[in-house]
């Protein structure tokens, strides 16, 4: 993403989902009312891709919007359908409603600006920063706290921290396939290595939970927490 | 000056926050309103360009304040600071409530397309919006409208004194109702 930025929008700079659409349609000068779905929408996916998670709900949300009236637009209609609403009138219509609520924010905004130049009597200097509220917390919250806290210290005799990354099981579906076109049968120690992180195990366990529902391989354990031994399914068994 | 104007410079004076005209009256109880409206007049004609403080109608009600040209100066020494300034998200939600007062979380929600809880109880808190009844709807939802302190801090008279949605670039050609599905 990084490379191809041609826009680099910090999202912070937003107050929301309809204010990051809003400043597409003013880059791309083009018409509210005539909106080019289809355009803003990826633009958009481009936009929040770089978002994190926990704060992309609301814009997430309207992305989905986007996609669907984008998909709505493509499907065709027949001649002289009375019926037919435009999918992008709700949306034209919150944008426009949220234009005026943006000028709004500037009249506002400029209004605060001049009236904060007048001093009136009895001025006290604001508070440096709100109190924090006061803590309600009993023994336990403390005693789990402090084991979240604990919990994050670093290990001394640890040297390197592994980056967590994604799970990645297309590339372990791609370990397992080749190992299966090698050997009729192996452990699932083959299959993770010797030091595997935990993303390495969460992705191999997936990838072989699929590779057995596709009737790929087998799973079997000879006894409880036993070895797994994976077995290359014969070719009339697959599905 | 009039007795009645020099009275009310005097309390004014002691003020630290607009007065509304209904106060005033209670200084002397015999005036009426014309009497009151005469001597604000004479009072505000009085200090016109000559002096560093001038008498402001502001929030339904009249205050002493500095010109705006000490501003940065007054400022600079200390004396006094500017209030910080609000934040667009919370302009977002002033404005909306402000123009459809009595109005909800929900629909302040609906119309800024995120969630508005925590800048709806910054501003409680900074006490520029407050409950003013709940609605009808499931949950008996509580609904926010602006305080005095919001005529305040923007230096407006009255509610009034907020632009007309069709004086807007873009004022809507048809009002929204409140419960139209989505």
């Amino acid at each position: 993403m990084r490379e191809q930025a041609g826009f680099v929008v910090e999202l912070e700079k937003f107050s929301g989902p309809l204010d990051l659409l809003l400043h597409l349609i003013r880059e791309d000068e083009v018409d509210i009312t005539d909106l080019p779905v289809a355009k803003i929408a990826d633009q958009f996916l481009a936009v929040i891709n770089e978002l994190g998670l926990n704060q992309a709900a609301d814009y997430l949300e309207m992305a989905a919007r986007l996609l669907r009236i984008k998909a709505q637009l493509l499907l065709p209609r027949r001649l002289g359908d009375d019926e037919w609403e435009d999918p992008r009138a709700e949306l034209v219509r919150r944008l426009l409603e949220y234009q005026q609520i943006r000028e709004l924010v500037d009249w506002l905004g400029h209004a605060a600006d001049v009236r904060a130049e007048r001093f009136g009597r009895g001025y006290e200097a604001p508070p440096p920063d709100a109190p924090p509220a006061p803590l309600h917390i009993d023994l336990n919250d403390v005693l789990a706290a402090a084991e979240r806290v604990i919990a994050l210290m670093p290990d001394p005799n640890l040297h390197h921290r592994v980056v967590p990354r994604p799970l990645d099981v297309e590339g372990a579906t791609a370990r397992i396939n080749a190992l299966l076109a090698e050997r009729e049968q192996f452990a699932w120690s083959d299959v993770v290595g010797p030091a595997a992180t935990i993303v390495d195990v969460l992705s191999a366990f997936i990838a072989l939970l699929e590779l057995a529902k596709r009737s790929s391989l087998t799973l079997s354990q000879q006894e409880p927490f036993g070895p797994m031994v994976i077995t290359r399914a014969t070719p009339r068994e697959a599905a | 000056m009039q007795p009645l104007a020099k009275l009310l410079e005097a309390a004014l004076f002691a003020a630290s926050r607009p007065l509304p005209l209904e106060e005033l009256a209670s200084l002397e109880p015999g005036a009426g309103e014309l009497a009151l409206r005469a001597a604000l007049d004479e009072i505000r004609s009085m200090y016109g360009e000559e002096h560093g403080v001038e008498l402001v109608e502001i929030a339904e009600g009249w205050q002493f304040l500095t010109r705006r040209e000490y501003a940065e100066t007054i400022e600079r020494a200390q004396f006094a600071l500017r209030p910080r300034r609000l934040s667009p998200a919370a302009l977002e939600t002033l404005a909306i409530i402000a123009y459809r007062q009595p109005v909800g979380r929900l629909e302040v929600d609906e119309i800024r397309g995120v969630d508005s809880g925590a800048v709806i109880d910054k501003l409680l808190e900074r006490g520029l919006i407050e409950v003013v009844t709940r609605g009808a709807g499931l949950g008996r939802p509580l609904l926010y409208g602006t305080t005095p302190s919001f005529l305040e801090i923007l230096g407006l008279k009255d509610l009034e004194d907020l632009p007309r949605l069709e004086e807007l670039s873009v004022a809507l050609r048809r009002p929204t109702p409140i419960d139209e599905p989505e």
